[in-house]
């Protein structure tokens, strides 16, 4: 019988966090901002039937990047936990902590005794009745949790997605705004995203017992050209090609050409 | 409360009830036994009607233990999601039991797929629960529901009758259930007409009540003097939308004083 070689604890941890957060940075990043009916989540995302923001329950909203099929089976575990726990207790005893909780555990756990993480990070998003009772939770890839009162970013660029927010983020902003900041955040100084590239979704107070709203992409076009009109970059441009999103795993293939402005 | 995960032979998918098989192992749905009958709480008339814009549905608000009014505020008639309403006659607990599992369960489906089950399958989901609480109907534990609601797909209402052994019977003009279910049936198939409005569908209805009320003691009548009314509801292409209470007492005065005029 053969010893295992020994590896220390802090290079194996180090190891599986490097790799976990390659796969996170071939995708492409999401945010979620507060606005003045909620929250407001975007995330860059060129297809219409595989999502990244989904509802989770009545008034919490799920958000994910990097591995199509890890986080979809975390939406759907966070899905089966709401309902499960709606229905043996009551409805308002559904809360976005608990869920932040159990997601955090069981990445967290793999993260540890599993041979390979989950390349995943996730927004469990969660609106109150007032605005300033509003939440978003944020979970990595190993299971640390950031509780995040005013707008959160997750994926690759998160750190200057976050930046970006930080200096353009106002409370109490209206949805058109809110959009306007938000994908000016994602898209960053060098390029423009299109209706097309992005999918958005709301909790909105306004929205009834099931606050989650997705917002199509001609009513995404509408929000984004109210104040500056995109003037479509003819010949000239950078043409900057997006960065290579075959680790995507939603399978969006880049919508071309991507006007520069 | 961990994550419910599951492995791919044992996932249960979509279904709300296969979810609640796995985690919990008792049946949702509890059967009574034992010799003496047991006097439990029954909810009575419920009926649907199409008109020209989709369908309305209307129950009556008592339930009934024995010889006893048990409630005389219950709601009989609910939303299932946007485009569909589900009423219950029956052993009242396992039937409201029923409503709140079905409602459940075209939430669940619809956030885990992404998409709205069609009204077809929506109608046979229904069927399948009416068809796993046989043993409990058996020893007199009955939930015979209807299911009515919009048809996005084909653009027109659609109402659903049921039997205690799960069998489902789609219907083109009225479906009723529920013990005065005989008498506000006839009046209803006396009344209907293709293509009818909502007022005159809701005016149909309401009368409906009001004779099976006069003719079955399990079925109450509308009281003016507490302001209980039926539950009314239509569902059309802007969705489920409950009949206020302010409407249904200028309707139930009117035909008040039209049988007293006669």
């Amino acid at each position: 019988m053969s010893m295992p070689f020994y590896v220390a604890p802090e290079q194996v941890m180090k190891d599986r966090a490097d790799y976990a957060r390659k796969g996170i940075a071939r995708g492409r990043s999401a945010a979620a901002v507060l606005y003045e009916d909620g929250i407001l989540i975007a995330a860059e995302n060129t297809s219409a039937t595989l999502h990244k923001v989904s509802e989770i329950y009545d008034r919490i909203a799920f958000a994910g990047v990097g591995k199509y099929n890890e986080f979809d089976q975390l939406r759907i575990a966070g899905v089966r936990h709401a309902d499960l726990k709606g229905y043996s207790f009551s409805r308002e005893d559904v809360d976005a902590r608990s869920l932040a909780n159990a997601y955090a555990q069981m990445l967290g756990h793999i993260f540890t005794h599993e041979m390979k993480p989950m390349e995943v990070e996730i927004l469990v998003a969660e609106i109150g009745t007032e605005r300033d009772e509003d939440q978003i939770f944020h979970i990595l890839y190993d299971g640390s949790v950031v509780d995040e009162d005013r707008f959160s970013a997750i994926g690759g660029d998160a750190e200057a997605i976050g930046d970006r927010l930080e200096d353009a983020f106002q409370p109490g902003m209206d949805l058109g705004t809110a959009l306007r900041v938000t994908v000016a955040a994602l898209a960053g100084p060098d390029r423009t995203l299109a209706a097309e590239d992005l999918e958005v979704a709301v909790l909105s107070r306004r929205n009834g017992r099931r606050a989650f709203r997705r917002i199509g992409t001609a009513e995404v076009a509408e929000l984004l050209g109210a104040v500056a009109e995109p003037a479509p970059a003819e010949g000239e441009g950078t043409a900057e090609a997006p960065a290579s999103d075959a680790g995507d795993g939603t399978a969006a293939a880049p919508s071309g050409d991507d006007p520069t402005t | 409360m961990t994550l419910p995960i599951f492995s791919a032979s044992d996932d249960p998918g979509p279904s709300f009830i296969e979810l609640l098989k796995r985690v919990s192992p008792t049946p949702p749905i509890v059967s009574a036994s034992g010799h003496e009958p047991l006097q439990i709480t029954h909810g009575t008339t419920v009926l649907g009607v199409r008109f020209a814009d989709g369908v309305v549905m209307a129950g009556d608000r008592r339930a009934t233990a024995g010889n006893l009014i048990a409630h005389t505020t219950m709601e009989k008639v609910f939303p299932a999601d946007r485009y569909s309403g589900v009423a219950i006659a029956g052993a009242a607990g396992a039937a409201m039991e029923m409503v709140k599992l079905f409602q459940l369960q075209l939430e669940h489906y619809e956030k885990v797929e992404g998409q709205v089950l069609s009204l077809e399958g929506k109608a046979n989901q229904l069927s399948a629960m009416v068809r796993g609480h046989l043993p409990a109907a058996m020893q007199g534990m009955a939930v015979v529901p209807i299911f009515a609601g919009y048809d996005l797909r084909r653009g027109e209402g659609r109402l659903f009758e049921y039997d205690v052994t799960g069998g489902r019977y789609e219907e083109s003009e009225h479906v009723e259930s529920g013990s005065g279910s005989l008498h506000a049936g006839t009046v209803v198939k006396l009344g209907y007409r293709e293509g009818m409005s909502r007022d005159e569908a809701i005016d149909l209805l309401l009368h409906a009540l009001y004779r099976a009320a006069e003719e079955d003691s399990a079925t109450g009548g509308p009281d003016l003097m507490r302001g209980i009314f039926p539950t009314v509801a239509t569902i059309t292409a802007e969705g489920y939308q409950r009949i206020e209470d302010d409407e249904l007492r200028t309707r139930v005065e009117a035909i008040i004083s039209r049988e007293v005029a006669r």
